[in-house]
């Protein structure tokens, strides 16, 4: 999907994510294009899209120049916007492969979703593999179905139910999620825990953790809000979802998102360009960010913009989700993949209409002056929450233990790396999970049934490759 | 066994390869990319060796105790000639890309030089060779048990990891080697590197007889560091220079890309 775009709204807990909004790489030329005529923000939030946003925002006239200075730009500091992509899901699945080795809870069968109605506890295989392909068609279908449901209510423009449903599912998500995993790790390590401190800490954190994802805080918290969160997405999937389940779960999820994303009439396709055509920015969805400095491109507003910062000084939802809306439309990068849980950026993003009206205070010769070096990259959640699934789920059940989870890790990290390399290459939306999920299961696959045993005997006989 | 063991051994092993990640690869982003990547090859050429030994096995097909390590034997050749290809793919792949980039960006030199990215491939190389090596015997290590209850040798862990720190710093120095003798189409210095590789997992093969195996690792550990020393550009002369810090080529080295 082109720009940015992306957000929709988040499934309800216990469904998959769309993937739309997710991995969407945005085609930092159509933006250039159509920002022409609305300025700033689009183009805005183009940059922080992905290395490919390198450039700069620029006029119409400015595109094919801009294009060649950015291609170098963009290579330049691919490198970097790389780097700065791998840090984050590097510390998700840490985070998720550190649980599930030490907190047993994770990896106990305690039942299944609803969303995957039959059990994978049968007496033959072939009845066992029709329930895993049952239960992936079901939750592939609910998908479908919530994201046609979003594509809708976006269409008609019942934003107030989309925006009620991001925020009950971060609710959800901050508060109850969090809760059991806390009360797990203190069982884990037998830690006497009462009940007022305890809801002191979960306070606490969830509700640092609502401000910090729906309106603003410190750039760090809030990374590290959304990739806790993830995680702990994550987590519940590996819970819940049976194996066999789970690896097709994985594989259908990439094919959708590849379809839903580059298809001409996939759902997440239609809505970024709806949204483009009402010159909206989706609704802010889990998108993780690098930076924040793309606020300095917001300098260069137009009137109108200003206007809109300028009246959203309050929490008014009407104007934030202009604002929002406008924001959205900026934060390209990959869009977001919907997780269950997808916290809505509704309230202001990162930057708030606040920091938005400040910013556009200053003098806007921003265009010059962008430093491509600032400019951020943005993933889904969704592209977060899967790749932890797939080392979880790999360092859970495989019999290679650590080497098959170390091979997941590094063939994800070399699909997305391959991701934003064609991402810099094609410069349009593009999904973040297909490559890297292949690479994942291949790698997965192999190692668990043709590496382990062959690293085995090595180890045994103690002969060095 | 216990944590002091656990730590000792992945210090051995990982401890010099952490610190050159540390030192030099961690503040440059595309040294790194370049290193996952180096890690991600040679994960590939040790999945097709593990598919043939698998393949070989099942064709041998017998329990017979000796033909299984003969199988193991050659699977192990197999593995090593695999990964000398790969390392070749890599290194073409490298020039490909290096070359790609300098034409987009119209600039006239390298983004990171051949060197720069022997160096990356061959400690890429070593961190996945060694990792995939030992990581599973050192979480065993923190578990409980007896090390050589069954007559097997006592020194499993520390040989072990020290064999994998020989690996590791082999694999950085026949990565210098091959990609330059590589670049100067030097063939026979391939074959060298190729052969010196064959050589160090074949000695391992008199494994639990820790001097028929270590020992010569490292004296091939130490002529290999020599030699890369001075295809890197190494003398006795700049190492002379550098050690009293009055190297001003090194000590500006940092400033510019090389």
């Amino acid at each position: 999907m082109t720009e940015l775009s992306a957000h929709l709204p988040q499934f309800q807990h216990g469904q998959l994510t769309e993937n739309f909004p997710d991995n969407h790489l945005s085609n930092t030329n159509d933006n250039s294009e159509r920002r022409r005529h609305d300025n700033s923000e689009r183009r805005r939030n183009d940059n922080p899209e992905s290395e490919t946003n390198g450039q700069p925002q620029n006029r119409a006239q400015q595109v094919v120049e801009q294009d060649e200075e950015d291609e170098e730009l963009t290579l330049k500091y691919g490198a970097k916007h790389v780097i700065m992509l791998f840090a984050p899901v590097t510390l998700c699945m840490v985070v998720v492969v550190a649980t599930i080795k030490s907190v047993s809870f994770y990896t106990r069968k305690d039942g299944q979703l609803i969303y995957t109605p039959f059990t994978e506890d049968t007496d033959t295989v072939g009845q066992r593999a029709l329930n895993s392909i049952l239960n992936a068609a079901i939750m592939i279908s609910v998908i479908i179905v919530m994201t046609i449901l979003l594509v809708v209510l976006y269409k008609y423009r019942c934003y107030k139910v989309i925006h009620g449903w991001l925020i009950i599912s971060s609710l959800l998500l901050l508060f109850f999620f969090s809760f059991i995993y806390l009360g797990e790790v203190f069982k884990t390590y037998n830690v006497a825990m009462d009940y007022i401190t305890l809801a002191l800490m979960i306070w606490n954190f969830g509700v640092v953790g609502m401000i910090c994802i729906h309106w603003k805080g410190p750039l760090r918290l809030q990374q590290a809000y959304l990739i806790m969160i993830s995680a702990l997405m994550a987590l519940v999937f590996i819970k819940y979802l049976p194996e066999w389940t789970a690896w097709l779960i994985l594989a259908v999820i990439s094919v959708y998102d590849l379809v839903a994303v580059l298809c001409p009439k996939g759902p997440l396709r239609m809505l970024v360009e709806t949204a483009q055509e009402r010159n909206e920015t989706l609704f802010p969805a889990l998108i993780y960010s690098s930076t924040m400095i793309w606020l300095v491109n917001m300098a260069e507003e137009d009137p109108e913009a200003q206007r809109k910062a300028s009246k959203s000084s309050t929490y008014d939802k009407q104007a934030n989700q202009i604002q929002n809306e406008d924001a959205d439309m900026d934060d390209g990068g990959f869009n977001p993949e919907w997780e269950q849980q997808r916290n809505s950026r509704i309230g202001p993003l990162e930057s708030t209409p606040e920091s938005r009206a400040a910013v556009q205070a200053l003098p806007s010769n921003s265009q010059a002056s962008e430093d491509p070096e600032e400019r951020g990259v943005k993933l889904g959640l969704g592209d977060f929450i899967f790749y932890s699934v797939l080392v979880g789920k790999a360092s859970a059940t495989a019999s290679g233990d650590w080497n098959t989870t170390l091979a997941c890790f590094v063939a994800i990290l070399i699909g997305l790396c391959l991701t934003l390399l064609l991402l810099a290459i094609f410069k349009k939306a593009l999904p973040a999970l297909p490559i890297s999920i292949t690479f994942g299961l291949v790698f997965y696959f192999a190692t668990d049934n043709l590496v382990q045993p062959f690293m085995d005997q090595l180890a045994f006989h103690q002969f060095y490759i | 066994m216990t944590a002091a063991v656990f730590i000792g051994c992945s210090f051995i092993a990982f401890g010099p390869a952490l610190a050159l990640c540390v030192c030099t690869i961690a503040a440059e982003p595309l040294r790194l990319l370049f290193l996952i990547a180096g890690g991600f090859f040679w994960l590939v050429s040790l999945l097709l060796s593990s598919l043939v030994w698998f393949i070989a096995v099942q064709i041998g097909g017998s329990n017979n105790a000796s033909v299984k390590k003969n199988l193991l034997i050659f699977g192990v050749m197999v593995s090593v000639l695999l990964q000398e290809v790969f390392r070749f793919a890599y290194y073409k792949l490298l020039k490909k890309a290096n070359k790609g980039l300098m034409t987009i960006s119209q600039e006239e030199t390298l983004p990171i030089s051949v060197r720069q990215l022997s160096y990356v491939s061959g400690l890429g190389f070593g961190i996945m060779s060694g990792v995939f090596s030992l990581v599973n015997i050192l979480t065993d290590s923190l578990g409980p048990g007896t090390v050589g209850i069954y007559g097997d040798s006592p020194q499993y862990f520390l040989s072990s990891a020290f064999m994998t720190l020989a690996i590791v710093l082999l694999h950085i120095f026949w990565g210098i080697v091959f990609f330059d003798a590589c670049e100067k189409k030097k063939w026979w210095a391939l074959a060298l590197v190729i052969l010196s590789h064959l050589l160090v997992s074949g000695v391992t093969f008199q494994n639990p007889q820790y001097e028929g195996s270590l020992v010569p690792s490292y004296i091939i550990m130490m002529l290999m560091a020599t030699w890369a020393f001075f295809t890197a550009g190494g003398s006795l002369r700049n190492l002379k220079l550098c050690l009293m810090c009055r190297d001003k080529d090194f000590l500006l080295a940092n400033q510019r890309p090389r």
